[in-house]
């Protein structure tokens, strides 16, 4: 059980980026212990996907339970967040202080980057989530209640989930 | 208490509703923590999610634990911790022990498929949110649509770099623009 919590240490600690950065670094750790097969490894791929939540903390979860039931679920998810919970809480400090500083004004070119990444990350998503016309259908209300109106984003994602139920089961 | 409840409460419903990866979450997020709860302002935002984003970890839990310590110490890093995990973590378990074929299961395929194209159009809402706030110049928009590029058209680039570039350049760019006005002094 000790080498599960130090593989998804290990996860969690070399995974920069988040989500799909860390998809070839579980694979390797993964398959090299034969906790999974690649077949079954897609497969949480894909639960992870479609599920809430960040992939890593998912395959933690899933892969804990496949091997120690709900003690190794939780050992396993308990490490793949550890490296975050000791680097953040330095991160702050340090953030704290590089406020305070004369180069607090890069906080704002950072700022204007991070815009960009997001900017980018839509230009990467949109290929993968708009397939025909009832997907731009979608996208568009979307953007118009989330601009034009204060309804929260949970509502109008639950509400994009039934419209994808009932246009893509009963009328497309 | 109240405000440990909150920080708990407040990612865990960021948490249930992040589908597709950390920037899924950005808009929830935005309007949870910013406009609802006025935690941080947009800039602040902006700071937390470059930290977390160039930190090790999943971009959700490390931007849980870093407002869970800037709101309430270290109770707030454990607060922010768990409700960001434990929806995750609630529902793989449930998946692996009840629901192996949820997966097949038409209706909820298509649900996700109706997710996915809200999903993108919330996020780029966002950026578009933060673009008008914080493109003020020439200079912001040529930094904003050199990050664009870079993050785009270069193969194997990480965004980390990007980001400690943009940090340097501004504030060089910053120093630089100084300079004269104090000599004129």
């Amino acid at each position: 059980m000790w080498t599960l919590f130090f593989t998804f240490f290990k996860i969690g600690l070399f995974t920069i980026g988040g989500g799909y950065a860390m998809i070839p670094l579980m694979q390797e750790e993964i398959i090299a212990h034969n906790w999974l097969t690649q077949a079954e490894f897609l497969n949480i791929v894909a639960i992870a996907e479609m599920t809430p939540g960040p992939i890593s903390i998912n395959a933690a979860t899933f892969i804990g339970h496949q091997l120690y039931g709900v003690a190794g679920a939780s050992l396993a998810t308990f490490g793949v967040v550890a490296p975050s919970l000791i680097i953040m809480v330095i991160f702050s400090h340090l953030l704290a202080k590089l406020k305070a500083s004369k180069y607090a004004v890069a906080l704002k070119g950072i700022a204007i980057t991070v815009t960009a990444l997001i900017a980018a990350a839509v230009f990467r998503l949109v290929g993968p989530a708009i397939t025909n016309y009832a997907d731009i259908g979608i996208a568009l209300v979307t953007l118009a209640l989330v601009a034009k109106t204060k309804i929260s984003p949970i509502l109008i994602i639950l509400g994009a989930g039934v419209a994808g139920v009932v246009l893509y089961g009963y009328i497309l | 208490m109240r405000l440990l409840w909150q920080i708990f409460s407040s990612f865990f419903k960021i948490g249930a509703f992040t589908i597709g990866g950390g920037y899924a979450m950005l808009p929830v997020m935005q309007r949870d923590v910013v406009d609802r709860l006025g935690w941080l302002d947009e800039q602040e935002f902006m700071e937390t999610i470059a930290v977390t984003q160039s930190a090790p970890g999943a971009i959700a839990v490390n931007t849980a634990i870093l407002i869970g310590k800037q709101m309430a110490g270290l109770p707030g890093v454990i607060a922010g911790c768990l409700g960001a995990v434990l929806p995750s973590f609630l529902i793989i378990l449930s998946i692996a022990v009840f629901f192996q074929n949820i997966l097949s299961w038409s209706p909820a395929i298509n649900f996700f498929a109706g997710v996915r194209p809200a999903v993108v159009a919330l996020i780029a809402h966002v950026a578009w949110k933060m673009g008008r706030k914080l493109i003020g110049n020439i200079y912001s928009l040529l930094l904003f649509l050199i990050s664009l590029a870079l993050i785009l058209f270069v193969p194997g680039l990480h965004p980390i770099w990007v980001i400690f570039g943009s940090g340097i350049v501004t504030a060089i760019w910053a120093t630089a623009q100084k300079q004269p006005k104090e000599e004129a002094k």
